[in-house]
């Protein structure tokens, strides 16, 4: 026989899993210069296009105005104050939200991954809030918390958790046994262990929980800022839209998907970087 | 089951009585075992004989087991797999959980022993199978053990890395003079390194045979032969 039987089964399971969800850094097939070129015409025609029938007056300015509008209304935002003012309140629920929410997946994730007793306990129930839609929610958490700032941050806080949680569980399960084993026989301690042989091992897991985490809160926060906000993104295109500015609308959605564009970047040159011993692994 | 560390002069490892059972298959069944400070001793035995299980529990990695089993105050374990951590550099894999002083250093020392001076910045997935596993010995030498346990350590190398390993373990026994339980399944490997053999079967020890073969050793000494079949009628495999 080569190994006891329970230490045998998890190893197989642990890399694959983990680099198949985790794309770009190593993505071999990377398109050459002459079809990055070609990706890009086709975006660029459908932008031309919408210019054109706007300017032309074929989509009628409040319904769609022409993007080249939309960035200068942006410009005037910014240049006024105003884009930044309402930037910085919405990155804030964010930044509050994802951190009671995350802060919390991360604490009751690892106490269900590292004990059998918080297993049994913590996992059920969040296993069936999981089946809510945090977002169908939002008439129990009016009632709940009122239309203030508390729902926004407990709409982002509730998104945010599910994904750290699953991800923190998950990476700390993955872990392979014959790999803590081996720091027992060099000596290490239960917190050793957990530091130099848990902690690293669910980083990778604990990276891609984030980035769901980041997306979710995001999603929440567009919703949640619809609620009764007297700041925020989401107030400047409720307001808009009570004064017909399609442009501050449109303006509004694309701050919020370059919010989103840019967590990703940011966390993915994060992630590449705490992670570089797996780039040798893909070197082999 | 009872857990004791202390220098004994006559042997590195006792173990009583050690019993171990998966539910109702009776895996080990009252093993008896002293090891003498620089013994060589493999331990051979079938396919699910219990070798792996029983040097688990000398590596105090089973709490579930029954029995005696004094350890030394310093013993380290070189698995089959190498079992390096793959986001530590080869040097913090070799170090991991030394303390004192010049650790970095001890460990470049280890590094040079089994070979590998110039590789302490890489990553264990840029090492061969070969060059894990001699990490793997370096890991356990730097902790500069009284006693080694070795669960097939060179069972997943290729042929000619395993002839390799093989010089290497004898040569740094010959430096260190330490001793080591070697869970075997390849006769020849146990008559190369070992100063006794033990055939585990059936959960008991069955044979404990000494090696009367002279260093350096090949599988043309005359002598060899004939204890190779006679281990291998042990393992009932008709030589």
């Amino acid at each position: 026989m080569t190994a006891a039987p329970r230490t045998a089964a998890p190893a197989a399971v642990r890399a694959p899993s983990v680099d198949a969800v985790t794309p770009a850094p190593g993505r071999s097939a990377r398109p050459c210069r002459g079809r990055r070129v070609l990706r890009l015409v086709s975006p660029v025609v459908l932008l031309a296009a919408w210019e054109a029938a706007a300017r032309t007056g074929l989509l009628p300015p409040e319904k769609l105005p022409a993007p080249s509008e939309v960035l200068r209304t942006g410009w005037r935002l910014a240049a006024d104050g105003t884009l930044v003012v309402h930037l910085l309140e919405s990155l804030q629920r964010a930044a509050i939200g994802l951190a009671v929410g995350g802060g919390l997946a991360l604490l009751l994730g690892a106490v269900a991954g590292l004990l059998r007793i918080g297993d049994d306990l913590v996992d059920p129930p969040v296993q069936m809030a999981r089946m809510l839609p945090h977002l169908g929610l939002v008439p129990l958490l009016i009632i709940w918390v009122g239309i203030g700032e508390e729902l926004k941050i407990t709409l982002v806080a509730l998104g945010s958790f599910f994904p750290i949680y699953f991800n923190t569980y998950a990476g700390i399960r993955d872990i392979d046994e014959r790999l803590v084993e081996a720091a027992r026989t060099c000596g290490l301690g239960q917190l050793a262990r957990l530091w130099h042989v848990v902690l690293p091992g669910a980083l990778p897991s604990l990276f891609l929980g984030l980035r769901l985490a980041i997306g979710a809160a995001w999603l929440s926060l567009v919703v949640g800022e619809q609620v009764n906000a007297q700041t925020g993104i989401g107030f400047l295109m409720m307001e808009a839209r009570e004064f017909a500015q399609t442009d501050v609308v449109l303006l509004g959605l694309l701050v919020y998907a370059l919010l989103g564009l840019l967590s990703d970047l940011l966390l993915r040159i994060a992630e590449r970087r705490t992670l570089s011993w797996r780039r040798g692994l893909k070197a082999t | 089951m009872a857990t004791r560390t202390e220098g004994d002069l006559s042997s590195v490892l006792t173990a009583g009585g050690v019993r171990r059972s998966f539910g109702a298959a009776v895996v080990l069944d009252g093993v008896d075992l002293t090891i003498a400070p620089g013994e060589v001793v493999a331990l051979l035995g079938g396919s699910g004989s219990g070798k792996s299980t029983l040097l688990r529990i000398l590596a105090g990695l089973d709490p579930d087991a029954a029995g005696t089993v004094h350890r030394p105050p310093h013993q380290a374990v070189v698995f089959q797999e190498h079992r390096l951590l793959p986001w530590k550099r080869v040097i913090d894999n070799v170090a991991l959980g030394l303390t004192g002083p010049d650790v970095r250093a001890r460990a470049r020392a280890a590094l040079a022993e089994v070979g590998l001076p110039d590789r302490d910045s890489a990553w264990p997935a840029e090492l061969s199978g070969g060059q894990a596993q001699r990490v793997a010995v370096a890991r356990a030498l730097v902790r500069e053990p009284e006693l080694l346990l070795l669960d097939e350590p060179f069972g997943a190398l290729d042929a000619l890395t395993r002839l390799r390993m093989q010089q290497l373990f004898i040569r740094l026994r010959a430096q260190h003079g330490f001793a080591a339980l070697l869970v075997t399944h390849d006769v020849d490997e146990a008559l190369l390194l070992a100063d006794r053999t033990l055939v585990l079967e059936g959960g008991r020890l069955v044979e404990d045979a000494p090696v009367p073969l002279t260093h350096p050793r090949t599988p043309d000494d005359p002598g060899f032969g004939a204890l190779r079949r006679r281990l291998l009628d042990r393992l009932g495999v008709a030589a």
